[in-house]
């Protein structure tokens, strides 16, 4: 044992330590303003229906645990099945990516990027008759036919769908953050 | 007669401005840079770089419900706050802040300041008391226990000073520092700032109010206007520490070229940096290693610091100043150095039966 162990030396070390850290850059994300790139493969808070490849074989509405997917077909006059009504109760759906990995066309439902679908109102749905309250459903979170499509806010995910994975950017990582490692 | 109410108005106004607006500055350095030291940006929503945050902070204070519990003793409940930050503004009337630029110059500056300051304890303990709360209760028991505790060193540390100068006045201790007494009295100064954090329950002795132990300790019933006023007066007891290491040991006012208070408010805006600082580093103490921090270490340090200081004055009075405080310099180290060798926790008996 040294002259100068357990002399305090220790706090002088961690004054140094924390007196480095004034001057490195932070970590904080500024959330609203900056925005993380998420995985390429997120399970968001959308789920993405792409009318014109849809073959209405209602693959995703079976395999829906939760029975969200609420679509109607019918045999059009070229005996070929279309589509009458697709709607999309998002607040039923658990993002489980079922109806995506049970379709077999492969493009014609997607999981979505975004993760921010807060609304600032929820009108409920007319209560049906035996329904109890919390059997209501909220009219803002059920989105029909084309409101389900791609849009800018509502970018496709890769979540099992290899090439919609690769037109989205790296995700962020604070590993790659510049300048936090160094010093 | 008309000219003392005046400066007594004056002053009033002047203290209690400096005081309010001091400690919503303090509250928010401390949790910018208090942010900064933990790697975020600390509160930057509220106005440019958060400057407004201490100001939304007391709004949202002050417009909080006052809850008084029911079992509460509801007269010692009230007056806690006041007891408890009275006596800091009281503290300030003997700073200067420039050349005679304070409310009295008393010849007994210093005591009176410490005698004051002691009190705060009393309002502290009303407040534990009375909340009939027992962690309330337990904060106070460990606030008093260690405040009288570190009292001791505290004032040990300042007698250096007073010796130095021979006098008691705040006035007169800064006009005789020609070199600031943290210079030559270097060992003073360190016990003076570890006692006094402990006095005003800064991190590493904030035991009074340990949250994972007991909540917020002798304010955990209080809310709205009444918690305000705690609040305010643990900023404003830093200030006043700031303001008498400032007064004790940097000089005080003294400065080159510009004006007099610019220098204090820097220099008490250094000490309290210092103080965040050490709140960045060092976690929580705990009961047993405050005690002894403060009986075993602090009050041995500032006992021998009272002696040899008294030795300089007495053996060496026309030493060159610069060998003075080589020499006062490495004996702090070599104290420091020794002390810690001896220190260590326990040592008493402690039996349950």
């Amino acid at each position: 044992m040294s002259v100068l162990s357990n002399t305090g030396g220790g706090i002088l070390k961690g004054m140094r330590l924390t007196f480095k850290h004034l001057f490195r850059p932070w970590i904080t994300v500024q959330y609203p303003e900056e925005k993380l790139a998420m995985s390429k493969r997120i399970r968001g808070n959308q789920v993405i229906w792409v009318k014109e490849t849809c073959i209405a074989c209602l693959a995703c509405a079976r395999a829906c645990p939760v029975k969200a997917i609420n679509m109607e077909v019918s045999r059009g006059e070229d005996r070929k099945l279309k589509v009458d009504h697709m709607s999309i109760d998002f607040g039923l759906c658990i993002f489980c990516g079922l109806c995506v990995e049970s379709c077999p066309t492969k493009n014609a439902i997607y999981m979505g990027c975004g993760y921010e679908t807060t609304t600032y109102r929820c009108t409920n749905v007319e209560k049906a008759e035996g329904q109890s309250f919390s059997e209501c459903r909220c009219r803002e979170l059920i989105l029909t036919g084309d409101e389900l499509g791609p849009s800018e806010t509502r970018v496709l995910s890769g979540y099992d769908r290899p090439d919609a994975a690769e037109k989205l950017p790296l995700q962020t990582l604070l590993i790659n953050k510049k300048g936090y490692f160094e010093r | 007669m008309s000219d003392f109410w005046i400066h007594l108005l004056v002053y009033l106004v002047i203290l209690f401005g400096f005081v309010i607006v001091s400690v919503l500055i303090f509250i928010w350095l401390e949790r910018r840079l208090i942010g900064r030291f933990q790697l975020r940006p600390g509160p930057n929503r509220a106005g440019p770089f958060g400057l407004l945050q201490p100001i939304a902070d007391a709004i949202k204070v002050l417009i909080k419900e006052d809850i008084i519990p029911s079992e509460a003793d509801k007269g010692v409940f009230w007056l806690a706050p006041l007891v408890a930050f009275v006596p800091v503004m009281l503290m300030f009337a003997a700073i200067p802040f420039a050349d005679g630029v304070m409310l009295v110059d008393l010849n007994i500056g210093i005591l009176y300041i410490l005698a004051v300051s002691s009190v705060t304890v009393i309002g502290i303990f009303m407040a534990g008391w009375s909340s009939n709360s027992k962690y309330s209760l337990l904060g106070a028991m460990r606030t008093i226990a260690q405040e009288v505790s570190y009292e001791i060193p505290l004032v040990l540390s300042i007698l250096g000073v007073v010796m130095l100068t021979g006098s008691l006045s705040m006035n007169e201790i800064v006009k005789a520092q020609d070199v600031p007494f943290i210079l030559l009295q270097p060992l003073g100064f360190f016990v003076y700032l570890s006692a006094a954090m402990a006095e005003v329950n800064r991190t590493p002795f904030d035991l009074l109010e340990a949250e994972s132990e007991i909540i917020a300790g002798f304010h955990t019933e209080y809310s709205g206007m009444k918690f305000g006023l705690f609040y305010l007066m643990e900023y404003a007891e830093v200030l006043a520490v700031s303001a008498i290491a400032t007064t004790l040991f940097l000089g005080g006012w003294q400065g080159p070229l510009l004006h007099p208070v610019f220098w204090f408010i820097a220099k008490v805006l250094l000490v309290f940096m210092f103080i965040i600082w050490v709140r960045a580093t060092l976690p929580r103490l705990r009961i047993d290693q405050v005690m002894a921090f403060g009986w075993k270490f602090l009050l041995p340090l500032s006992l021998a610091n009272l002696v040899i200081t008294a030795f300089e004055i007495l053996i060496a009075p026309d030493i060159n100043t610069a060998v003075l405080i080589g020499i006062n310099i490495a004996v702090m180290f070599g104290l420091i150095l020794l002390f810690s060798r001896f220190y260590k926790l326990g040592g008493g008996r402690v039996s349950i039966k």
